[in-house]
């Protein structure tokens, strides 16, 4: 087995909250409370879960985009935390983020010749003719003309901006980029185009993904695998095809049920979304599923379970499948 | 089309705007063509034809010592435009830059900046020109170190502003994966998006400073004599307001002319570049 490309470890990420000025009130959002994971050279993992999870602060924490409280990450080994100066500014360029909101994430005063050309030139790849060409051609492989080089962001389209996003991420040559949310702001026809040339790009630059996303019909058509999340923490992970069709974790069980079936014979089980997202500021006792959860364990209201690896490259973290005695506790329905 | 060409397209449509830009304008040309157009020099002294009313010698007349009060305007308007453009143009660069560091580091290093300004922001314009000017010494550098002093508060608080909400926009985390600098984050990416705030501001407060330097040299306080100043000449036609009102209403309304201007084209630029009015 090959050394993997990102490897994070217990990430953990809490942001502090004042509130009142005499007697200031701290509230802890516990946004990411345990992460780890590990994607290797030119894999796609989709990470997964409802809006509110801290899928999105999991992944700016993983690019040090914000600063993680707690936990280690790994780039090829490299301490991603720890990078100062141009150690970090060398990291920088192996991975790249692709964002959510195509209107935001293009300066409205800068042409996209010079969006494209100025990593080039921060980084040290190519300057003046050779940048220009280099841009032109990076428009050409996110399909876009060569003379929108001239032009202003406002002029394109959210679909356009999007691949301008992406034709920008690629500018700096990376290994490794996050995609969070690419495709959820834009329309769905212009969803399915983004999506395949993402899938293009993958398999022509070898690019490993962090796919962020809330729609498992993209993550399984997109990724390898997949980590599902739940207020913070990972509950499954595993090859996207069998966590997906077999889902152990009864919120990924939720989540599956929830999620359209595109085969009518398959169909026939109404969603089962029971409750809503509890706030991070405030996360249930125990498993954090477990006010939702038809499962009801002695154990789930006490004691968080932790992520246990099964066969198949499969984990979970559910006392079901690693019950502290060894065996399943009676279930006493809450 | 850019948007700065289009803001100017909107404003061009608006009489007002137009009205103003051609009294600035005006004006502006007046004091550059002055040594070519003024009709006398403006410090040459005629006491055989002092305190003239308007006449086709002396198109707006003469003051106690015999010297051509149009010729003095129109040199005058230099120092007014000078002081005034030097200062704001400083105000617009130190509190510029204040106020995006401060909105871009946040946290209590903002906190601790804002206040500052705040307490610059207190005094009233004028008393802190005239404490600078009192302090330093009359004369045209320190008049543009006073009034920019005045000016660099605000500015601050409008560089500041937008700054807040530019720094969580997704190009600007963009730059950071990047491995921009913050230096260039700041002046390549925030900048641009805020200079055209900067600079309508920049021609409202120019009627202010307009304003301040007339009135610190109406006190005594602006460039010595015998250069002419708006401000000084109002104040010298005021020894004579009885015998010889036009040497305080001329230059009394020049000053009115260009504030008036200045202020018609600040207000057509804010709103052409108003977000809510912009058709994107």
């Amino acid at each position: 087995m090959n050394s993997p490309l990102l490897e994070v470890r217990g990430l953990q990420k809490h942001f502090i909250q004042r509130k009142g000025f005499l007697t200031p009130r701290t509230t802890i959002i516990r946004a990411v409370e345990d992460i780890s994971l590990t994607i290797q050279p030119g894999e796609a993992m989709g990470l997964v879960g409802e809006s509110g999870c801290g899928k999105s602060t999991a992944a700016r924490a993983m690019l040090r985009l914000i600063t993680p409280t707690a936990g280690s990450v790994r780039f090829k080994g490299e301490d991603v935390l720890a990078a100062r100066g141009p150690a970090l500014k060398a990291m920088r360029r192996r991975m790249q983020i692709v964002f959510q909101d195509p209107y935001s994430s293009l300066n409205p005063r800068q042409t996209v010749g010079s969006a494209l050309m100025e990593p080039m030139a921060v980084h040290n790849i190519a300057t003046g003719a050779a940048a220009r060409r280099r841009a032109a051609a990076l428009l050409d492989e996110v399909g876009l003309p060569a003379n929108a080089l001239e032009r202003y962001p406002h002029e394109f389209s959210g679909g356009q901006r999007q691949r301008i996003g992406i034709a920008r991420a690629l500018s700096v040559e990376p290994e490794l980029i996050v995609a969070d949310e690419p495709v959820s702001a834009l329309d769905v026809s212009v969803q399915a185009q983004v999506l395949l040339l993402l899938r293009e790009l993958r398999v022509r630059r070898g690019l490993a993904f962090l796919f962020v996303s809330h729609d498992l019909s993209v993550v399984r058509w997109f990724c390898d695998s997949v980590a599902v999340m739940y207020l913070g923490r990972i509950v499954e992970q595993g090859p996207v095809a069998e966590v997906l069709r077999a889902p152990l974790h009864p919120y990924a069980n939720m989540l599956r049920d929830a999620s359209p079936e595109p085969d009518p014979s398959r169909r026939g089980i109404l969603p089962r979304i029971i409750g809503e997202i509890p706030s991070a500021a405030a996360p249930p006792s125990g498993c954090a599923f477990h006010p939702r959860c038809g499962a009801g364990l002695a154990e789930c209201a006490r004691i968080v379970p932790p992520l246990a690896p099964l066969s198949g490259g499969r984990a979970v973290a559910c006392h079901l499948y690693n019950p502290i005695s060894g065996k399943p506790l009676s279930t006493t329905q809450t | 089309m850019t948007p700065i060409r289009r803001a100017i397209r909107r404003a061009t449509s608006n009489p007002t705007t137009t009205a103003g830009a051609i009294i600035t304008l005006a004006i502006v040309a007046a004091a550059l063509l002055a040594p070519l157009l003024a009709p006398y020099d403006p410090t040459e002294q005629d006491i055989m034809a002092r305190l003239q009313g308007p006449s086709a010698e002396f198109l707006l007349g003469t003051d106690q010592f015999g010297r051509d009060i149009l010729s003095r305007l129109m040199w005058g308007a230099r120092i007014s435009l000078t002081v005034s453009l030097g200062a704001i143009a400083v105000a617009i660069v130190i509190g510029g830059v204040i106020g995006m560091v401060s909105g871009y580091i946040g946290g209590t290093f903002d906190l601790i900046v804002m206040q500052a300004m705040d307490v610059l922001l207190s005094f009233p314009s004028l008393i802190l020109g005239l404490i600078v000017v009192a302090l330093l010494g009359p004369d045209l550098v320190n008049l543009v170190i006073a009034i920019s002093l005045t000016a660099i508060a605000p500015f601050a608080r409008i560089a500041r502003a937008p700054t807040l909400v530019l720094k969580e926009r997704a190009f600007v985390e963009a730059g950071h994966a990047l491995g921009y600098s913050h230096s260039r984050i700041i002046f390549r990416h925030i900048l641009p998006n805020i200079l055209s705030e900067l600079l309508v501001m920049g021609s409202l407060w120019m009627a202010t400073a307009v304003r301040t330097e007339a009135s610190l040299s109406f006190i005594g306080l602006g460039v010595k004599p015998p250069t002419p100043t708006w401000g000084g000449m109002t104040r010298d036609g005021f020894e004579n307001i009885l015998d010889a009102p036009w040497l305080a209403i001329f230059p009394g309304v020049a000053i009115l002319l260009l504030v008036l201007g200045l202020n018609m084209v600040g207000d057509g630029l804010r709103d052409a570049t108003d977000p809510k009015l912009r058709n994107e």
